[in-house]
């Protein structure tokens, strides 16, 4: 029976090992050919060159498009995690009709494909004769971000308990003082790990801005122009590195965040200690 | 009872009437959530039944006709292009959609039982990789699955064979390998948390009364874990049906999906009604099969148990 035990760990340890390298492998090839000394993606590697990089340090329409994603990633973050909080706090704190209905819609477009978030935008924007702009591509990027913003921040949220709240007012501390003094502070890593979480889903979001971003391309709708040209892919590698490099961090330091968070909002004293 | 609610609803609203309603903790929870709701009902909603309208409409060259037909949905339904592709992004988003869970339940199964100290390590590891963008994800499967790809040089290299074979990109295949590896994360953390909250001591009871290891699977962990494994299967299902970027990538001709022609409703064809209906039918025809595939996993549940 123990031996039967034991054996299975072993085997599923090798299969979770497989599976984990099976993820890895296409994303640890973008790095490795950015440094390869070839026009080609193809091993044996011909050596190590940094010219990929140096050649994007002067691409000024590449340069453009990541300004406007960093534009469009920080306005769409900014807004998820605001909206995000209301509907987190109010989902965490209070009870009330309708609330099932009304968080399902919002958490709909995890599970709705996003070309049919990205056209229905699309037709009203035409329909109303508003122009696609960075400003439309935010709007669909918020309802992307929203889902994963209201996950991040419930489970944030979810521990807080009321009491530090009704202490501090009851200590003589106004509504606004123990927003600032006591509900923010305790949920400012919930709140920050939300806003990276965007950030990073709006950097890498292609399909609402292929739709919505007009003459203003992001990053990765110039990653998908210059996909059509061979020669530019080693740039296109570099580029996507960089890309993966900045995610990366975003995530990592997001996750750390998120995990203070969920510590500090534990019941048991976790402020305290 | 009565008495007591009273008193205590009495206590909580001193002032009364409209002052009371909006401390009550229903109005504040609807007035705190009212933002974000208003601006999905804005954003989300409304243009969805703005394309569901379109959809039973007419595009007459750059006009619109606003009287009522079915003319598209007929077009959808019959027209051997749209029907073929519907068909094939449908098997597509099913098999995938079945792959990725059946891959993704045994690492779920081993982090939540053997996992130990290290759950969350793992799961941080499994979801890096989701983060690092789906266009730059496709292009690395490009890059692996191309004629003289990553891995047609290693297949030639081990020898298996002689010359690079064409048949890996652009295909079917191509499509569906990059898309089960695009969606592993989203069966993974589902099923993870289903098992999560299987009662341990009833494996623990399970196996004092003599049950088997297999028996001990099938009859507790199996079927208390399955709405994680329906979760997992509905959210690669619905979304993946849509997916635009890994058709246009690896699918080539014949792995072209339905999101590339309502695209091209969209854009070059000008079409916005058909585009509609293509889109409200997809919608509504994944739904259907999730909804039979949700039924026959709960079906099948209770045979095995």
């Amino acid at each position: 029976m123990r031996m039967l035990r034991t054996a299975m760990a072993g085997w599923l340890g090798v299969y979770a090992v497989v599976y984990v390298g099976f993820l890895y492998l296409p994303v640890l090839l973008l790095p490795i050919f950015s440094v390869n000394d070839s026009a080609v993606p193809v091993f044996p590697l011909k050596g190590l060159t940094t010219k990929w990089y140096d050649s994007l340090a002067g691409n000024d329409v590449m340069l453009s498009a990541a300004w406007n994603s960093l534009v469009v990633g920080c306005a769409s973050a900014v807004l998820a995690t605001v909206l995000g909080i209301c509907a987190a706090r109010a989902i965490t704190r209070y009870r009330f009709t309708g609330q099932r209905p009304m968080s399902a819609l919002i958490m709909a477009p995890l599970v709705l494909p996003e070309i049919i978030i990205a056209v229905s935008l699309l037709l009203v924007m035409l329909q109303l004769g508003l122009g696609l702009s960075l400003v439309t591509v935010v709007l669909g990027h918020v309802l992307i971000c929203l889902p994963y913003a209201m996950t991040v921040l419930i489970s944030g949220f979810e521990g807080f308990d009321n009491a530090y709240e009704e202490a501090s007012l009851d200590l003589g501390e106004t509504a606004f003082g123990t927003l600032r003094r006591v509900t923010l502070p305790m949920m400012a890593p919930a709140i920050i790990s939300s806003l990276l979480v965007s950030f990073t889903i709006s950097l890498d979001e292609f399909m609402v801005a292929f739709f919505l971003s007009g003459s203003d391309p992001t990053l990765p709708i110039y990653i998908w122009g210059q996909l059509r040209f061979a020669s530019r892919l080693p740039a296109i590698l570099a580029l996507g590195t960089l890309m993966l490099a900045a995610s990366l961090v975003l995530l990592t330091v997001a996750e750390i965040l998120r995990r203070r968070a969920a510590r500090r909002t534990d019941a048991d004293g976790g402020l305290i200690a | 009872m009565t008495a007591a609610s009273e008193a205590s609803v009495a206590a909580e609203t001193p002032s009364g009437g409209r002052h009371a309603l909006l401390r009550s903790d229903r109005a504040k929870g609807l007035a705190l959530i009212s933002p974000t709701f208003v601006y999905t009902l804005i954003f989300l909603l409304a243009p969805i039944v703005v394309v569901v309208v379109h959809s039973f409409w007419t595009q007459t060259y750059l006009t619109i006709d606003r009287t009522f037909t079915l003319e598209n949905y007929k077009t959808a339904l019959t027209e051997p292009i749209y029907r073929d592709l519907l068909v094939r992004s449908l098997y597509i988003s099913l098999t995938v959609s079945v792959a990725t869970a059946l891959f993704a339940y045994p690492i779920a199964y081993y982090i939540s039982f053997y996992g130990a100290q290290r759950k969350s390590l793992w799961l941080f590891l499994i979801t890096i990789p989701f983060w690092t963008g789906y266009l730059l994800r496709v292009m690395a499967w490009k890059v692996i699955l191309g004629y003289n790809g990553v891995l047609n040089e290693a297949l030639m290299g081990l020898g298996i064979t002689s010359q690079p074979v064409s048949e890996l990109l652009y295909s079917t295949n191509a499509v569906i390998i990059t898309l089960i590896h695009a969606w592993a994360v989203f069966a993974v953390l589902p099923i993870f948390v289903s098992l999560e909250k299987v009662d341990r001591t009833l494996i623990e009871a399970a196996t004092d009364l003599g049950d088997g290891a297999v028996r001990r699977f099938l009859r507790i962990t199996l079927p208390l874990s399955m709405p994680g494994v329906i979760g997992a299967i509905l959210i690669v299902m619905i979304p993946t049906v849509g997916d635009y970027v890994t058709p246009k990538l690896v699918g080539g001709t014949e792995g072209v999906m339905i999101a590339n022609a309502i695209e091209a409703q969209f854009g070059r064809a000008q079409n916005w009604p058909l585009g509609a209906a293509l889109s409200v039918t997809t919608m509504i025809v994944v739904s259907l099969m999730a909804g039979a595939c949700v039924l026959l996993l709960r079906g099948l549940v209770r045979l095995v148990r």
